[in-house]
């Protein structure tokens, strides 16, 4: 792979003595759609507006396409942002709007036209091109936000927080658009967002966030099922997450002492000793009336609560040392949800292989 | 809200003491010079009104004070104008600045405002005067000059005599003082409004390419227009109708209605075209007034 | 200011990146304007030439000068003068007074009409805003010469013994400062929590208890900022009583006022800086009473 498109390296932002962003470090690849994941507040927001010209880092450099943007204002950087509050500008119509970018930069009139008239209609906006933004939907202005970046062709999109002001519905349409968008235009693409269902469908590679500092980089797949710190496991989709002692091996596995659940065995590569945590994603464990048998870890208790959300539910279980584990159930047909009522006794069990070990 | 009718006894009690208020002593008052600016001197003290245009016909038919009428207009429009090419960048920084840092800036700013008109005038007199401020300033700096270059050789005094500036009792002398009381009442609704504007419009206009210049003609002017028509209205008006900075600074030179006005009350005691001289200015009053709300309607949709 | 980049865009063998074209580097952001030397000169020139009339005039009634014009030395002998000058000071004492009606009789107009327009809808309510208004937008000699028009007419007595003969004058004052105390006010109730207020009826106290015991506790900071207003207003106003006043009736201002167009001593000097600090203290009083908003609007 050639020369990544954006450079971040030891980039740090204060703000008096609160560290907003602390010595960050990573690459962006060409093509990427990326994603800058974390609770508010820990510096993703703040990130983008760096790359974007629009905070001066207190330290380290930005380089985009190979140049080191340090003397670059925000007018001059090959980056394009949407924002937030999607900021399309009142006084002006859509086509304006789109316009806007190609007028200030001085495009030849004869090539403003037709660019603008391409870009809204990649964006499905073709029609609304007179229009005042306060005749718009927030979806549409959001478009007409997007037709005006792209136009001008820039070598990154910045997007800030893109879906969190739409419905749940049009918040799933669009991130298929915006994933489509992305292949077909062909640019990177760098979105901000705290919803990880967001990030996890529509990045290629996400860098999950936490107090200025970056904890994991991956795949989605890859920080779901193989999250570095107890912190990702934790932000990343719902877990289990156990403490535990390792008290030795046994053949190719380790065995753990685990907080109210015993002693089990759990593959793992690498070392491990001391506490460490356990991780088991609630989709892993199976339910049963009756005590499963097999190499599997397993523990009976009472369903204590539960959670239904029509394709699935969320099962709790309380065990009698106390523990509480959630499992997720499969509404795989119209009589699941009457199989286990709060109360019941059941039967839980996972696999040893779909336990993560984690070392904090 | 409630309707007035659910509580009409407190409704009258709170509505009635102000309305009645204004009523006697504002718009009575108000009534009478209106009437008054139909009447006629019928003698030395006695007037008597009889529905004549004659002070009107006065007032913008004879020369003189058409002249000065014209004058008045222009010497606020130039004052206002001064006002708000300073009042911007002050009010841009402010609205702009740390949150801890703005209200005190704010304070620093109307801090003026408060104290006596009159005063601030008078301070003035101090700095224009022949013998004063910056005049002594002036010539400070001139002697140093003539001292510099003596001492280069190009022989003593190459500069002759100072001049001293005359900046009072004239035109330019009203102006700068109407910039420098009226310049407050123009920061304030400018900063309103660009306090109120969404910053992200302007990173946006910045991150599309265009430069710091390009943004604020194209994106914050417009935007903050509404701000901008209210401080213009602020501050044409009272200077319009200024009679003191005039009187005191201005001297014979610069005479405004608000002068002419006053000589017909005191001095001249022609109070039917003194009358009238006012009401014109109320026209005017009204009249800005009116294309503001114009103006404010037909861009209502731009309220960000 | 900063250029067209993009002029070089090779990267070096290494994949370091190359600065770009000027190789200056931003400290500050784009939206920081207040960082911006030339907008700081511009700023501190602003205030620099707003106060220093004022400075001048506060230290030049120290002067030791009689013609004031250059600085001879520091006395308090002309705030003696102006102490010691009945004239002056009688000035002084009316337009305290004045003052001091008005703030009363305004500020008790002034929240009744705030409550007025805060409360009720009326039919012509924009029009009434609007004649409420008026004070505010017309030019103060229009006002002054109505003023002058109206007590003559009706032939208001003068001569009259004092305080009376201060009357003609807190009327007009009172006029022309209430409807400011009304828009001070009203902008205090915009921040009302009307559930306050339906919370108390809610518990059983009366319309009266609750105005008095719920609405008038949240109303004060705005009633102390509109009374203070009206104060500064009436104590500073010239040329409403330039106009209003009689021969006799002297008040603060527009004794200053024949003092300058006499002569410029610094007598005057001291006189106005009385007047200023006052005026100052008044403001910061206020100015202090609107802050602590927020914990009391819950």
């Amino acid at each position: 792979m050639d020369q990544p498109i954006v450079s971040i390296e030891n980039v740090a932002k204060h703000f008096g003595t609160v560290k907003a962003v602390d010595d960050v470090t990573f690459d962006i690849q060409q093509n990427e759609f990326f994603a800058l994941l974390g609770p508010s507040g820990c510096g993703k927001t703040t990130l983008l507006r760096m790359i974007a010209g629009l905070e001066v880092p207190t330290g380290g450099a930005i380089v985009i396409d190979g140049q080191d943007m340090a003397a670059t204002p925000p007018n001059h950087r090959p980056v394009n942002m949407v924002f937030q509050s999607y900021a399309v500008f009142p006084h002006m119509t859509v086509e304006e709007n789109v316009a806007y970018g190609l007028k200030v930069t001085g495009t030849p009139r004869s090539e403003i036209g037709p660019r603008v008239t391409d870009a809204l209609g990649m964006v499905q906006l073709a029609e609304l091109a007179k229009r005042n933004p306060d005749q718009l939907s927030g979806g549409q202005r959001q478009r007409v936000a997007l037709a005006r970046a792209l136009v001008k062709r820039p070598k990154v999109l910045l997007l800030d927080e893109p879906l969190s002001a739409l419905d749940a519905k049009l918040r799933e349409q669009m991130q298929l658009e915006l994933s489509h968008l992305q292949q077909r235009v062909g640019i990177t693409f760098i979105i901000v967002t705290h919803d990880q269902d967001e990030a996890l469908s529509m990045a290629d590679r996400i860098a999950v966030m936490n107090d200025g500092r970056v904890t994991q980089i991956a795949a989605p797949d890859t920080l779901y099922e193989n999250p570095t710190t107890r912190f990702v496991a934790d932000f990343i989709g719902k877990v289990n997450l156990l403490d535990g002692r390792v008290v030795g091996t046994e053949g190719e596995r380790v065995a753990v002492e685990a907080d109210r659940l015993g002693r089990i065995t759990v593959p793992h590569e690498g070392d491990a000793s001391g506490d460490v945590s356990l991780v088991v994603r609630p989709e892993k464990i199976t339910l049963a009336n009756t005590e499963p048998d097999g190499d599997v870890i397993k523990s009976q208790g009472k369903v204590t609560d539960w959670a239904y959300y029509g394709d699935t539910s969320h099962m709790f279980v309380t065990m009698d040392s106390g523990l509480v584990m959630s499992a997720k159930v499969q509404n795989t047909t119209r009589e699941t949800v009457d199989n286990f009522d709060v109360g019941d006794t059941v039967w839980l069990s996972f696999s040893p292989s779909d336990v993560l070990l984690l070392r904090e | 809200m409630e309707t007035w009718k659910q509580s009409k006894a407190v409704f009258w009690t709170l509505a009635t003491p102000g309305t009645l208020w204004l009523a006697i002593f504002f718009v009575a008052p108000l009534a009478i010079i209106w009437g008054l600016s139909f009447a006629e001197k019928t003698s030395i003290v006695d007037t008597e009104i009889t529905g004549t245009l004659s002070n009107y016909i006065r007032a913008l038919g004879t020369p003189v004070y058409l002249k000065i009428i014209w004058k008045s207009i222009w010497i606020s429009a130039l004052a206002t104008l001064m006002c708000l090419i300073i009042a911007f960048p002050i009010a841009f920084v402010v609205a702009f600045a740390p949150d801890k840092w703005k209200p005190i800036l704010l304070m620093a700013v109307i801090l003026p405002f408060w104290i006596n008109l009159l005063i601030r005038t008078y301070a003035l007199i101090s700095v224009f005067r022949t013998r004063g401020f910056v005049n002594f300033g002036l010539e400070w700096l001139w002697d140093g000059a003539n001292s510099i270059l003596a001492f280069i050789g190009l022989g003593p005094a190459v500069l002759g005599a100072f001049e001293p500036l005359q900046m009072l009792y004239n035109n330019f002398a009203v102006i700068a003082g109407l910039v420098y009381v009226y310049m407050p009442f123009m920061v304030l609704p400018l900063y309103a409004t660009i306090e109120r504007l969404d910053k992200s419009f302007l990173e946006a206009s910045l991150d599309l390419g265009a430069s710091q210049a390009r943004t604020f003609w194209s994106v914050v002017f417009p935007l903050t227009m509404p701000g901008i028509v209210s401080g213009i209205i602020l501050v044409f008006i009272p200077c319009l109708g200024s009679f003191l900075t005039p009187d005191l600074l201005g001297g014979t030179n610069a005479t405004m209605i608000g002068n002419v006005i006053e000589r017909q009350f005191k001095a001249a005691n022609d109070w039917p075209f003194g009358a009238a001289l006012s009401f014109l200015l109320m026209y005017a009053t009204f009249g800005a007034l009116a294309l503001r709300s114009l103006f404010a309607g037909r861009k209502s949709g731009m309220e960000v | 200011m900063s250029e067209i980049a993009g002029t070089n865009k090779a990267a070096s063998p290494g994949g370091r990146a190359i600065a770009g074209p000027r190789g200056r580097r931003m400290t500050i952001g784009p939206l920081e304007y207040g960082r911006r030397f030339w907008l700081r000169c511009f700023v501190a020139a602003t205030f620099l030439l707003l106060y220093a009339p004022i400075f001048t005039l506060i230290i030049f009634s120290f002067n030791d000068s009689r013609r004031n014009i250059v600085w001879r030395g520091f006395t308090f002998k002309y705030y003696e003068k102006a102490w010691n000058n009945d004239g002056l000071f009688e000035a002084f004492t009316n337009s305290l007074t004045i003052a001091v009606l008005t703030t009363i009789i305004a500020t008790i107009l002034g929240a009744m009409v705030a409550l007025l327009l805060w409360r009720y809808r009326f039919p012509g309510k924009p029009a009434y805003e609007g004649f409420m208004a008026l004070p505010i937008v017309i030019p103060e000699i229009c006002m002054g010469v109505a003023m002058l028009a109206f007590f003559s007419r009706i032939g208001w007595p003068s001569g009259m013994p004092w305080p009376l003969n201060l009357s003609a004058i807190t009327i007009a004052h009172i006029a022309f400062t209430f409807p400011f105390v009304a828009i001070v006010v009203r902008a205090r109730m915009a921040g009302f929590n009307r559930e306050l207020e339906e919370a108390s009826k809610d518990l059983g106290a009366s319309e009266w208890q609750t105005f008095m015991n719920v609405i008038v506790p949240f109303m004060r900071p705005g009633l102390i900022a509109g009374a203070l207003l009206a104060f500064t207003l009436s104590l500073d106003d010239f040329v409403i009583t330039f106009f209003t006043a009689g021969p006799e009736t002297v008040t603060f201002p527009v004794k200053v006022y024949s003092m300058v167009r006499f002569s410029v001593t610094p007598e005057v000097n001291a006189a106005s800086t009385a007047l200023i600090v006052i005026t100052v203290l008044a403001t910061i009083v206020a100015m202090r009473f609107q802050t602590p908003d927020k914990t009391e609007a819950t």
